[in-house]
């Protein structure tokens, strides 16, 4: 098919060709950006914790009046939970990974004179917690015994200035070993929280990922040998199989209830639960956008029916001189496609260059990375189809044209 | 002559249904979702205390060591110590001034067809009321001599009085919470601060706490707090911070009723800050803010990432059907120079001709706009429907319905200058010629 014809054609309708090719340039940066944030959206949404997900159940209890001996009850109730048939590990810990409720962090040096910290990490204190999470340690091991202190012991010991009552080990993530000691062994090696208080490392998990806050490092995460009570604000975290957890969860609160009735439950849900409602907001998003992408293409494509229509309309007595000088019906249509398709490339490319702009404009004001070059593509051949899909129906309606239009005045 | 554009722009609008439907869903599209996310916007970045929001002030003091501090970039620590916050707060400098924290509360209902459950709170001082200008329904708030006599007295909220009291004046009863006896002394009105300006770390959007007690007494009776606790040096904390470790986690709110009582309290707050720092308890150079409500705001950016971007790239759409439509409208003006051609030869100036085919345009527009109200009422519900915590607010004012109209008239007139203008520089001979 010849262009030149087409692009003479064209000359003569500036403006409508221009709009057109606005519109399409428009769509295609909007779209490209678009698919991109939702690729973000949902790259976000994968991260992987690090813990057994779906075999996990978390109760948080609240004391109403007079919280008793919470030690002691605190061991009746581990010791009673462990009862429960199908009940695999407990632990107790404040906050999970993924997780609405908070976080608690710290900073982590490699030198006790450091002026700025290394990096943030997530801290999760309580015990039996690797066990019950399911995170896989890769080096060295879990804590012993005797290197838990109670939270309130060791919150005393901090405000007195008192090391010794601290604990004196931690367990780390993969991620931060390889941050802080790039390529040796981790194991035995001494990092400072606070100012200049050494905890040696003596275990390095595969992943685990931290409480919220995920921009300052999503796999910072630091593990420490500190016991926990419910009084604390610490939840009930069990494991079990997938498919006992109902049954677990309410037997596991019934009980609970039953030890001791003047508490109430203030959560009592599945993890699965806890993460999903964590990424809510960005499935709505990645929902959003998409709606968006398809209203977009589907205004584009009505745009492009009916200026395809109004020149259908326009042109019936050239489409009759050209049948009735040989032209077939094929020749008619490849006509009204190919000018769709230059139409569209220009608008593709300017688009293009749009898209980046826009992407650009979004890295200086939100927290996004550049627009890969994969998206290019992916926006141009939506397009191209889009345009060739809405160009059809017009254009068949002109290939239907008669010969013998080109012989009537009107 | 209005009355004869509209009926020509009605019979021109009938003759092509399809191209009219198209621009009209165009442009009803654009608008219901660029509504949509705009009234999401304007509620969102509403001012939460009208009337008052540019006499309240949030001060800020940095009591923290060296480690960390970057001169002129640090920002002050965000919350207040203990300390600091009862230093300021008995220093009275301001014209109103309250030291408030979040917590949680055990609720124990008389009435034993309710259980016991757990209430947000808010441990504050007597200026929390008179300074945010807080309704009260029955009774009245405490004074400051009952902050002083860690009296045993509580707010509650309206909704919690409707919950335990069945809405009727529960003052002077009594309410058992975190297992202390305490005297109701008021009932809040209709108060429903949003965003939540007072501790944007609870949280920035939503209802407010049912129960509000004096901070004095919070502390006696132990109750747990709820909120962000920020700790420097070698603090640390357990549920409850302690008031002495060096950690911050209280809010601290004055009400300066000028801008010179504003420079002159900000003065104050570099002397405390230099007279802490000789005393030794500071150790930075005088690092200190006061940001009004709206500044605090704003730097805390509470109106959410995702509600911008969702508003740009409704703006971006609303731009695509407008060129669509300019794109359809000139299909449609240009498909009518014969018509406009024997107007234009029996003596209709160029000036009615471009009126009568804005005419034309404003009747898509309208047509548009009432269309996109519809899919705006529709996008509001979805986004009530979203887990997010502004959901329940998304809802259209008249403010906002007035600019929906605007919007849409305004756009679609514009979308018709350009083709309105094409058409009318047809030359009425050649249209009359080759008909």
């Amino acid at each position: 098919m010849d262009v030149l014809p087409i692009l003479s054609t064209l000359h003569r309708h500036k403006l409508t060709a221009w709009l057109l090719i606005l519109e399409i340039a428009l769509t295609c940066a909007i779209v490209c950006n678009a698919v991109f944030l939702i690729g973000q959206q949902l790259q976000r949404m994968d991260l992987p914790s690090g813990i057994a997900e779906h075999e996990l159940v978390q109760i948080q209890l609240g004391y109403v009046g007079n919280t008793p001996d919470a030690k002691a009850q605190t061991q009746t109730d581990l010791a009673a939970l462990r009862q429960i048939p199908g009940v695999k590990q407990v632990a107790l810990t404040r906050y999970l990974p993924f997780n609405l409720d908070g976080g608690s962090n710290t900073g982590i040096k490699l030198n006790p004179q450091q002026q700025q910290k290394t990096l943030d990490a997530a801290q999760y204190l309580g015990q039996n917690l690797l066990p019950t999470l399911g995170t896989r340690l890769v080096e060295g091991r879990n804590f012993r015994l005797s290197e838990y202190v109670d939270l309130d012991a060791a919150v005393a010991a901090l405000n007195r200035g008192n090391l010794k009552g601290l604990p004196q080990v931690m367990i780390i993530t993969r991620a931060i070993a390889e941050r802080l000691w790039p390529g040796k062994n981790a194991l035995g090696k001494t990092l400072y929280v606070g100012n200049g208080i050494p905890f040696r490392v003596i275990g390095v998990v595969a992943q685990l990922a931290r409480h919220k806050r995920l921009q300052q490092g999503v796999e910072y995460s630091t593990v420490w040998p500190i016991r926990m009570t419910s009084a604390d604000g610490a939840s009930y975290v069990i494991r079990c199989a997938p498919k006992d957890r109902t049954a677990v969860l309410k037997a596991a609160v019934a009980k609970l209830k039953q030890l001791d009735p003047n508490r109430v439950v203030l959560k009592a849900r599945a993890y699965d639960a806890v993460r999903r409602a964590f990424f809510a907001n960005d499935r709505a998003m990645a929902g959003i956008l998409v709606g968006v992408i398809a209203a977009l293409l589907i205004v584009t494509a009505l745009g492009i029916v009916g200026l395809a229509s109004f020149w259908v309309s326009q042109r019936r007595r050239m489409i009759g001189v050209r049948r009735a000088l040989g032209a077939t019906r094929g020749d008619i249509l490849r006509y009204f496609q190919t000018e769709n398709f230059v139409l569209a490339t220009i608008g593709i490319a300017l688009g293009m260059v749009l898209a980046y702009a826009i992407n650009l404009f979004l890295m200086l004001h939100y927290e996004l990375p550049r627009l890969p070059a994969i998206y290019f593509p992916v926006g141009a051949i939506a397009l191209w189809l889009i345009g060739q899909l809405a160009v059809l129906g017009p254009a068949l309606r002109a290939a239907a044209v008669p010969p013998v239009v080109a012989t009537r005045s009107v | 002559m209005f009355g004869y554009y509209l009926e020509l722009a009605l019979r021109s609008l009938r003759r092509n249904k399809v191209l009219t439907a198209l621009m009209v869903l165009a442009i009803a599209l654009g608008i219901g979702a660029s509504m949509t996310t705009l009234t999401v916007l304007h509620v969102l970045s509403g001012d939460p205390v009208p009337g008052r929001s540019s006499t309240l002030y949030y001060p800020q003091v940095d009591p923290r060591d060296m480690s960390g501090y970057l001169p002129g970039k640090s920002q002050p620590m965000y919350q207040m110590s203990w300390i600091d916050g009862m230093n300021l707060l008995r220093a009275k400098r301001a014209d109103r001034q309250a030291l408030m924290t979040g917590g949680l509360v055990a609720v124990q209902p008389h009435n034993t067809m309710l259980d016991p459950f757990y209430e947000a709170a808010r441990f504050t001082t007597a200026g929390f009321f008179p300074m945010f200008g807080v309704p009260f329904e029955y009774g009245h708030a405490w004074s400051a001599a009952d902050d002083e006599a860690h009296a045993r007295v509580v707010v509650i909220s309206a909704a919690l009085n409707d919950k335990l009291f069945g809405g009727k004046d529960s003052t002077g009863k009594t309410l058992r919470l975190s297992g202390a006896s305490f005297r109701v002394v008021g009932v809040l009105g209709d108060w429903h601060p949003n965003p939540q300006f007072y501790d944007l770390l609870r949280k920035s959007f939503g209802e407010n706490e049912g129960v509000y007690v004096p901070l004095s007494t919070s502390q006696d009776v132990g109750m747990n707090h709820d909120g962000s606790t920020d700790c420097w040096g070698n603090g640390g904390s357990g549920k409850n911070p302690s008031h002495t470790a060096p950690c911050a986690w209280l809010q601290f709110w004055v009400q300066l009723d000028t801008p010179s009582r504003a420079a002159a309290y900000k003065t104050f707050l570099v002397h405390y800050s230099e007279q802490q720092k000789a005393l030794g308890r500071f150790q930075r150079p005088p690092n200190v803010r006061l940001r009004d409500v709206m500044q605090w705001l704003d730097y805390n950016r509470v109106v959410p990432d995702n509600v911008r971007l969702q508003t740009w790239l409704a703006l971006g759409f609303l731009l695509v059907c407008l060129v669509n439509t300019v794109g359809l409208m000139l299909a449609k003006f240009m498909r009518r120079a014969p018509e406009l051609g024997v107007r234009r030869a029996l003596g209709a100036s160029k000036r009615a001709l471009f009126a009568q085919l804005l005419v034309e345009s404003g009747l898509v527009g309208l047509a548009g706009g009432t269309g996109g109200l519809l899919l705006a009422l529709l996008g509001l519900w979805l986004v009530r429907r979203q887990p997010a915590e502004y959901a329940s607010l998304a809802h259209l004012d008249p403010a906002m319905l007035l600019v929906t109209f605007l919007l849409a008239l305004g756009a679609s007139l514009l979308a018709g200058l350009l083709p309105a203008w094409r058409a009318c520089q047809i030359a009425p001979a050649l249209q009359l010629k080759s008909n």
